[in-house]
């Protein structure tokens, strides 16, 4: 009886100081870390969207909408939101801008991924690309969504709404095309509903 | 105690080669395999744990007389735990790059079985002094062994060292380096120079 009040006690006794410990050591990192995070969402936010002020906050059709406005002007510079959705390995999750119309991308951001390295991470930086690395994401830059944005597998792009897929990593490429083509056509009606 | 009469020297550089954790007793392979794609997330890793080592070696062989044998390895693992979460939020806090490149793998230092096998095998039957040495040898040798393994893969992989170019624009990198293979083959490579090493060693 002795030497399991014993353990009850030493077990007990660990774990509540493990907990005081983390609880204080959780508030000493917790403002760090959210100041971070708040960091790279306004990075990420202001690499899609042209120049902007400041930008609004807004839950629509369960986006999240940043909507980037110049002081003194009531029409906004562009929306970003982010997208999500199924790549070659994992999930995708990107940053997209668009002009307040919803007829082109002012630019792209891909936020997190774990395509296969050197082939599928090219949809963030290619680094065999000597005079761009960032061409795939730049690619999309004032690419026209109406109807939807076309990969293009070996060819050069013509059309205002077609761009070049990453040789050998066709499937990351179309992911990327088609996490943008279906959420932005399925923002663009609750958006267009409420403003 | 014949063991008592190891010098504290020896104590040490035991951790760097003759039972070193990854190369001798192949302990700890998880991490290493996964997050040295780099020779930074392999240093940050190896810092990482060792902290972890370090602390919880102090206070379990602090307790040692205290923690009952019954629940000792329940009571270690939330003291280790305790040491993984607060170096976790550490890196999340002030090197948010790094601790985004080794994603799950910091918390999941609370299952490395270099730290709970030191503890079982050393910590709770050695004084503070003597588990703080065999912790930092411990440590360094597991530092030692990501870094090695990190820079080569780099090197091949990216053609960089901790993002230094060293090779130039002549040579295509192997992908693969970078790549679980790559993980396999070098550490592979690795152990079977460790293992000749020492033949030649016991030979002389």
């Amino acid at each position: 009886m002795n030497k399991t009040a014993k353990m009850v006690i030493v077990l007990t006794v660990i774990t509540a100081l493990s907990g005081a410990i983390l609880s204080t050591w959780d508030g000493v990192t917790k403002p760090k870390i959210e100041y971070h995070k708040l960091q790279a969402l306004k990075a990420a936010i202001s690499d899609v969207l042209p120049p902007y002020d400041n930008y609004e906050e807004k839950d629509i059709n369960g986006y999240k909408v940043y909507i980037g406005k110049i002081d003194g002007s009531t029409q906004p510079v562009g929306i970003a939101f982010k997208v999500e959705g199924s790549g070659f390995q994992g999930n995708i999750s990107i940053m997209v801008g668009v002009d307040p119309s919803f007829t082109s991308i002012t630019g792209i951001k891909v936020l997190e991924q774990i395509e296969t390295p050197g082939l599928g991470t090219k949809i963030v930086e290619d680094p065999s690309n000597k005079s761009n690395i960032f061409w795939f994401p730049e690619q999309f830059t004032d690419v026209v969504i109406e109807p939807e944005i076309v990969v293009l597998k070996n060819k050069i792009p013509q059309k205002p709404n077609e761009v070049q897929a990453i040789s050998g990593a066709t499937i990351s490429s179309k992911a990327v095309v088609r996490i943008l083509n279906d959420n932005i056509q399925n923002l663009k009606e609750s958006y267009k509903s409420v403003n | 105690m014949a063991k008592k009469s190891i010098s504290l020297s020896k104590e040490f550089l035991k951790g760097l080669w003759d039972e070193n954790p990854v190369l001798r007793m192949l302990l700890g392979l998880c991490p290493t395999l996964a997050v040295t794609n780099s020779a930074i997330n392999g240093l940050a890793m190896g810092l990482a744990t060792t902290f972890v080592l370090l602390s919880s070696s102090v206070i379990i062989s602090l307790l040692r007389k205290v923690i009952p044998h019954q629940v000792r390895i329940a009571g270690y693992i939330v003291i280790i735990a305790t040491f993984v979460t607060v170096a976790d939020r550490y890196m999340a806090a002030f090197l948010p790059e790094i601790s985004k490149a080794l994603g799950p793998y910091v918390p999941l230092i609370v299952v490395n079985c270099v730290i709970l096998g030191r503890q079982e095998a050393f910590a709770s039957k050695n004084g503070v002094g003597r588990s703080i040495i065999d912790a930092l040898g411990m440590g360094s040798g597991f530092i030692l062994v990501l870094l090695v393994l990190g820079s080569i893969r780099e090197l091949f992989g990216s053609a960089t060292i901790f993002n230094l170019q060293i090779l130039g624009d002549w040579f295509n990198p192997w992908m693969i380096m970078i790549l679980p293979p790559g993980a396999f083959l070098t550490l592979g490579l690795l152990i079977g120079l460790g293992n000749w090493l020492n033949e030649r060693k016991v030979k002389i």
